[in-house]
């Protein structure tokens, strides 16, 4: 058998006094994509920048392309594409600039460049954008571009460190297309990711875990291993919520994640267990339940093989009030919501109420205005026209009323990393005007629900992920807020973090919480009561995740995906607009 | 209610600026060491001074002459030199600022009673030191010439009695402390000002703080307190080295110069605010602030005197917060500054403070159009 | 690298520095605020030389007492109204003017006393009172000078007509090279330094610690370049940036302001390219060992304006420093550069004295790269 494309012995990384980043990892990288899975921390970028030989390990030994790591590299470092979290890209240069830039690096002989430039850009799509800043292109084209500059020279093994962040369903599938026709050429992908349905498709996969080497195989290997023991319960309709959380605490239930109108779970293994899971979960999950088999995904197996999900109880939402039912009110509401930039309009009249206890998805391409509509409606941005209300106070004329009844998490969880946990938490309860005994109360409470003592000393930007992000919820929380919004709340973040995420919010929306949410990733888009697609400024589509899933149904695709639907409704809006 | 907000935003704030240790020396430390390095550096005075002499003389009258050099305090060396050449040369490569060519003729032209000459060659690259140079060798000149023309019976001279008010002995620390002290809380100050919102901005939590209930002025107000509690603590040590380390007398009162360093802070932050509203980066608000903080310096009357700028450019100084400050530093440290001179000098400080802060408050808000 | 010198390892060199020259030549371009650092600041440095900052004291506003209204008492008066260096408010009593030197309207006051004509008869040496304002003790310094010029002028010229005796001895001044004595002529030569200190140190330090916070290191770090091409890659534009900021000066001082320029160009550009040697030696090294923007530019003020600006012997004597202070000054690149920069201006050429001072900043420099080249190694941590 040929030398693989990276070895790798028993290789151990530490960095401080913490437990190591890698501990004792051995494998190997071959030909096609192998996919590198695993939650936050697990060690997936420390693996990749040893590849690149930019970090040497502390014990043990990388062979790229058969030299070792610790040698001279830059044959080797010729012989990869690279492309790190963001891309690596000058943004200040244009399209082209950048594409010269690594062909000079990277050592391309002129007499080629031409001819290469052409095959990348029309692979890529970026032809008429060349002369474009690549500080100005959307997230997709960054990523595109990003990937075309580690193909100038053709590698030999292309390392790619999640490459999918932060990026729209379309731009993925059209990445994920151009890696696939890399990968038939015989180049060696390497791809790092928090998407299961990625790392599924890929050739093999490895999956870390605080440092360690779970499994290395074909993706189908491991997802074998919870064979005949995925359901899914329907007929729960509404109150799927208060199910699932129901159901997660019954015996013998690994893990469960709401998939529109119906409850996924994964049971334990062994028959007995498995039957007694069942009996009870239906039994959990009341009149008119029905229990049916399903075919297992990557993500049961991942989710099984790191010990099963979170559970399902929220003490957050245990510790909060139920909102009294407000009538039919809506708590958050868009009217004819329009913002122009000098001709641009980004977002042109977007009208929608979200009544109380509901989630509501924004979703859409990067750029095409979703982050506009949610901006306007937490009033971080002044409409041009119309109004957004939240809790029943215009958002302009009692802007300090409405703050009051919201709260906020963005995308890169904005919180003081130079502050502790404790004064993070005191600074967000005095920014929202708790104080005296109450303020104590919710502090305390935070800390509890969120297991938060430990590392009150701790600054937040030390913290691990999944720490930050229980942080970044109680700050938003805290002040127990009617409307909760979230921006790209667990971009980045790992399936199992996921779950504990959403069984707050689901415990939350459960006691009368509104929340909007913007996301990229379509299994979080299950979890909303309603959709809005945004696409070019204007709202394509508004419904529940199935209508949607069954407008977009043909007799080739029966039972389309939520990729599959946010798909095809883009495509069908791009026909409409050019006819 | 709208002070527990204030509260926990001015308590952040500081706690942003002090929680680290190395952020914490950085404010403390570097301020302290440049006090104490640039006040004994910053100095006008000329001392140490190295002298080439041609003595083609070398009569009784010229030898005393040269001793009377040597023998004067700030003259460090004097070195005798055969040539013309050697006396250009020691000039043109700055060996000595000042060269003395005594003639063949001068002990023989004194004792004869015929006018004597002496050239003095200075060197011009350094202007302002070699003027200073030129006054002390003239004095010595004209002091022997004195002597030998009192003994020679002519009139006497006129006695110049010169008295130094508030700084007898000119100890030139006694102006640069003070100079410094208001300066350096600019520097602090600005820099630290306009990075608070460009850094919030950069790092995201920025849109944190606009969805909380904190309103416009409150945010404004809890980012200008604390530079500005920095700023009195900065102040305090300031005032204590001056009169400690460095013996500058404080002679008016300190209650008036706390008064109106609390206009001068408010200024300084208020300016820092508008740099940092208008600064999309953090790179761009250190650039701001540094493009502010050079003009403010050299058009406050720190190291040369307003009334020395042309006329035209007099004017500009108007908008300088320095400027006031440091008349107000120097007043109440070595002169007791009458209370009415004090006020006259704060309210520009106040009108400064006011208008940095409302088009601050005004860029602020129109960027979230 | 190692020493694998063939052609083809060579002309790759060539082409990675090329691509990353030309790249950072286009951000300069792009950036406003690396414009604003090259050419705008210098332009209001330079100008702020030229005009606003002089050390030359042009009329000082004093107030003149004068007791008595003898002749002689009027004629000395009357000298000093005619003094060019004075701007003289008339008064009869010193009271008048006690509040206006505290209030520092007046920076002195010069008492002719009542008994001056008595003395002056009596041939016993009269007294003439100069009260100065010593808080601001360089004024004051000039105050007391000028007063005893004019007065002994005055004596002279009364001497001369009384003609009783010969004069002592008569001193005769040369100021070279800056006959004129405008202060203008040797700041601005020192703001060049000053620029250029700003766009070696700082903003080279800046734009390092930028690669590295947004990521971009990290990719570059990943190619075939190796660590000697960074840094070059660094320099050379940099280097280039900044001896066009220094010609940009030299025209405006010589242009605008009139400076003369005695020496030569070689000489110019020799001199400032030895002093950009440790000047971006220094933004190199901070850059690589803070990784962030806010820090390198507060180490750069620190280490390099600052230093620059006040132990560099441009505004104050070295030489009046104490001991410390005065070694502290022999680190400072700019230290070097600025004698020998006004001497290029204002006395020409003088290789004897340039020489050493390229040779030391040269030196300097060279420390300066190896300390950057040895912690800008290839890996990460």
């Amino acid at each position: 058998m040929a030398e693989p494309v990276v070895r790798i012995e028993n290789v151990t990384m530490r960095f401080g006094p913490q437990a190591p980043a890698l501990r004792g990892v051995s494998c190997v990288v071959e030909g096609g994509i192998t996919g590198l899975v695993g939650p936050d921390g697990a060690g997936k970028t420390t693996l990749i920048r040893l590849m690149t030989g930019l970090l040497l390990p502390d014990e043990g030994r990388l062979s790229v392309l058969g030299l070792d790591t610790r040698g001279d590299m830059a044959p080797v470092q010729a012989a990869i594409g690279y492309m790190p979290q963001r891309f690596g890209l000058y943004e200040d240069l244009s399209v082209a600039e950048n594409l010269d830039l690594y062909a000079d690096l990277r050592g391309l002989a002129s007499s080629e460049r031409a001819e290469v430039f052409e095959r990348l850009l029309s692979f890529t799509d970026l032809r008429r954008f060349t002369g474009r800043l690549a500080g100005r292109l959307s997230g997709g084209m960054k990523q595109k571009l990003g990937l075309a500059c580690a193909l100038l020279t053709k590698p030999r093994l292309l390392l790619l460190d999640e490459p999918s962040v932060g990026v729209d369903p379309v731009s993925r599938r059209d990445l994920w297309a151009m890696v696939r026709e890399l990968a038939g050429d015989g180049i060696g992908v390497l791809w790092s990711t928090a998407y299961l349905d990625e790392a599924e498709a890929c050739d093999r996969v490895l999956l870390l875990n605080a440092g360690e080497l779970l499994f290395s195989g074909p993706p189908a290997d491991l997802t074998r291993q919870v064979d005949g023991r995925v359901f899914r319960l329907t007929g729960v309709g509404r109150g799927r919520r208060a199910v699932l959380a129901e159901v997660l605490g019954g015996r013998g239930i690994v893990d469960g994640v709401i998939q529109g109108e119906a409850i996924r779970l994964v049971v334990a293994e062994g028959a007995q267990e498995r039957d007694a899971a069942i009996t009870e979960a239906r039994s959990r999950a009341g009149v008119g339940a029905e229990v049916r088999p399903t075919p297992p995904r990557f993500e049961d197996a991942f989710i099984d093989m790191l010990g099963g999900g979170p559970g399902g109880r929220s003490q957050l939402a245990e510790a909060s009030p139920m909102r009294a039912a407000g009538g039919d009110e809506a708590v958050i509401e868009a009217r004819g919501l329009t913002k122009r930039f000098g001709d641009f309009t980004a977002a042109d009249d977007i009208s929608f109420s979200i009544p109380r206890g509901q989630i509501f998805g924004l979703l859409g391409p990067n750029g095409a205005g979703k982050s506009t509509t949610f901006k306007m409606l937490c009033g971080l941005l002044k409409p041009t026209s119309g109004e957004g209300r939240v809790a029943g106070f215009d958002l302009r004329r009692e802007s300090a009323e409405a703050r009051n009844q919201l709260g906020y998490m963005a995308q890169k969880f904005s919180l003081y990393g130079d502050l502790s946990v404790d004064q993070n938490l005191a600074f967000f309860a005095g920014a929202y005007g708790l104080a005296g005994p109450r303020r104590r109360e919710r502090i305390a409470l935070m800390k509890e629900v969120f297991a938060l003592s430990p590392q009150s000393g701790i600054s937040a930007k030390d913290l691990p992920l999944g720490f930050k992000q229980r942080l970044a919820l109680a700050c938003a929380v805290m002040h127990d807020p009617a409307a909760l919004f979230l921006d790209e709340p667990t971009s980045g973040v790992d399936p199992v973090t996921r779950r504990e995420f959403w069984t707050h919010i689901n415990g939350l929306v459960e006691k009368g919480v509104t929340v909007l949410v913007t996301t990229h990733f379509m299994d979080e888009a299950e979890y909303c009561d309603r959709i809005a697609l945004i696409y070019r400024g204007r709202a394509i589509a508004l419904g529940s995740p199935d209508a949607l899933r069954a407008s977009v149904a043909c007799p080739e695709r029966p039972d389309p995906t939520m990729e599959d639907a946010f798909i095809a409704l883009i495509e069908r809006s791009r026909l409409v607009e050019a006819a | 209610m709208w002070w527990t907000r204030l509260k926990a935003l001015i308590v952040k704030e500081l706690l942003a600026l002090l929680r680290d240790p190395k952020a914490r020396l950085i404010l403390v430390g570097p301020p302290l060491v440049q006090l104490l390095v640039f006040s004994y550096a910053a100095t006008l005075d000329v001392t140490n001074i190295d002298l080439v002499v041609l003595d083609r003389d070398a009569g009784a009258a010229s030898r005393e002459l040269v001793q009377r050099l040597e023998g004067a305090p700030d003259f460090r060396r004097v070195v005798p030199v055969e040539s013309e050449a050697a006396l250009a040369a020691a000039i043109d490569r700055q060996e000595a600022i000042a060269a003395i060519s005594i003639g063949p003729t001068f002990s023989r032209d004194i004792a004869a009673g015929v006018p004597a000459k002496v050239q003095v060659i200075l060197d011009g690259r350094r202007s302002n030191a070699s003027q200073i140079v030129a006054g002390y060798i003239s004095r010595i000149i004209q002091g022997l010439g004195a002597e030998i023309a009192v003994s020679g019976r002519a009139p006497p001279p006129v006695d110049v009695v010169a008295r130094n008010w508030f700084n007898p002995n000119l100890i030139y620390q006694w102006f640069m402390v003070p100079n410094l002290v208001a300066s350096i809380a600019l520097l602090i100050g600005l820099i630290v000002t306009a990075l608070s919102i460009a850094r919030e901005r950069e790092l995201g939590t920025f849109d944190q703080l606009m969805v909380s209930p904190l309103r416009t002025h409150e945010i404004l107000i809890g980012k200008v307190i604390p530079p500005m509690l920095v700023g009195t603590v900065h102040l305090t040590l300031y005032v204590l080295a001056a009169v400690v380390v460095f013996g500058v007398p404080l002679r008016g009162s300190i209650g008036l110069l706390y008064g109106s360093a609390l206009f001068y802070l408010l200024s300084v932050a208020g300016l820092g605010l508008f740099i940092s509203a208008l600064a999309a980066t953090q790179q761009q608000a250190i650039l701001g602030a540094f493009l502010l903080l050079v003009p403010a310096t050299l058009l406050s009357g720190f190291a040369t005197p307003i009334e020395n700028m042309p006329a035209w450019l007099q004017p500009v100084t108007i908008v300088n917060p320095l400027r006031y400050f440091l008349v107000i530093v120097r007043g109440v440290f070595l002169k007791d500054l009458p209370v009415a001179e004090v006020v006259a000098q704060t309210l520009p400080l106040a009108l400064i403070a006011a208008a940095a802060l409302m088009s601050a408050a005004w860029l602020f808000r129109r960027r979230l159009e | 690298m190692t020493s694998k010198g063939n052609s083809t390892d060579r002309t790759g060199r060539l082409r990675r520095l090329g691509a990353l020259v030309r790249k950072e030549a286009l951000q300069i371009v792009r950036d406003p605020s690396s414009i604003l650092i090259a050419f705008v600041l210098p332009f209001i440095l330079i100008f702020l030389f030229g005009y606003g900052v002089s050390l030359d004291t042009t009329r000082t506003r004093i107030g003149l007492v004068v007791e008595e209204t003898t002749p002689s008492a009027q004629d000395l008066a009357a000298s000093f109204r005619a003094s060019r260096y004075f701007d003289v408010i008339d008064g009869h009593d010193r009271r008048e003017f006690e509040e206006a030197l505290v209030l520092g309207r007046v920076r002195g006051i010069v008492v002719i006393p009542s008994t001056f004509a008595t003395d002056l008869a009596g041939r016993r040496p009269a007294a003439i009172q100069v009260l100065v304002d010593g808080a601001e003790p360089n004024t004051a310094s000039f105050v007391q000078n000028y007063a005893r010029g004019v007065v002994a002028t005055w004596a002279a010229v009364r001497a001369s007509e009384t003609a009783s005796a010969p004069v002592g001895i008569a001193v005769e001044q040369r100021f070279w090279f800056n006959p004129e004595l405008a202060s203008r002529y040797f700041l601005v030569p020192g703001a060049i330094a000053i620029v250029m200190t700003l766009v070696g140190t700082l903003l080279t330090s800046l734009v390092i610690a930028r690669e590295w916070e947004r990521g971009t290191m990290e990719a570059l770090m990943a190619t075939p370049v190796s660590a000697a091409e960074l840094l070059m890659g660094k320099i050379l534009p940099y280097f280039v940036l900044a001896l066009a900021a220094m010609t940009l000066c030299v025209g405006l001082a010589v242009f605008l302001f009139g400076v003369p320029f005695r020496g030569s160009l070689v000489a110019l550009y020799g001199l400032s390219a030895a002093f950009l040697m440790p000047a971006l030696g220094q933004g190199l090294l901070i850059s690589a060992v803070t990784k962030n923007q806010f820090l390198a530019s507060q180490l750069a003020l620190m280490s390099g304006f600052l230093p620059a600006f006040l132990l560099s012997g441009f505004l104050f004597e070295i030489n009046s420093m104490p001991g410390p202070i005065r070694w502290l000054t022999l680190i400072v690149p700019a230290r070097y550069l600025i004698p020998s920069l006004q001497s290029v201006f204002l006395a020409g050429d003088i290789w004897s004295m340039f020489l050493p001072a390229i040779a030391v900043m040269a030196g300097m420099g060279l420390v300066l790269f190896a300390l950057a080249a040895r912690n800008t190694a290839k890996r990460i941590a």
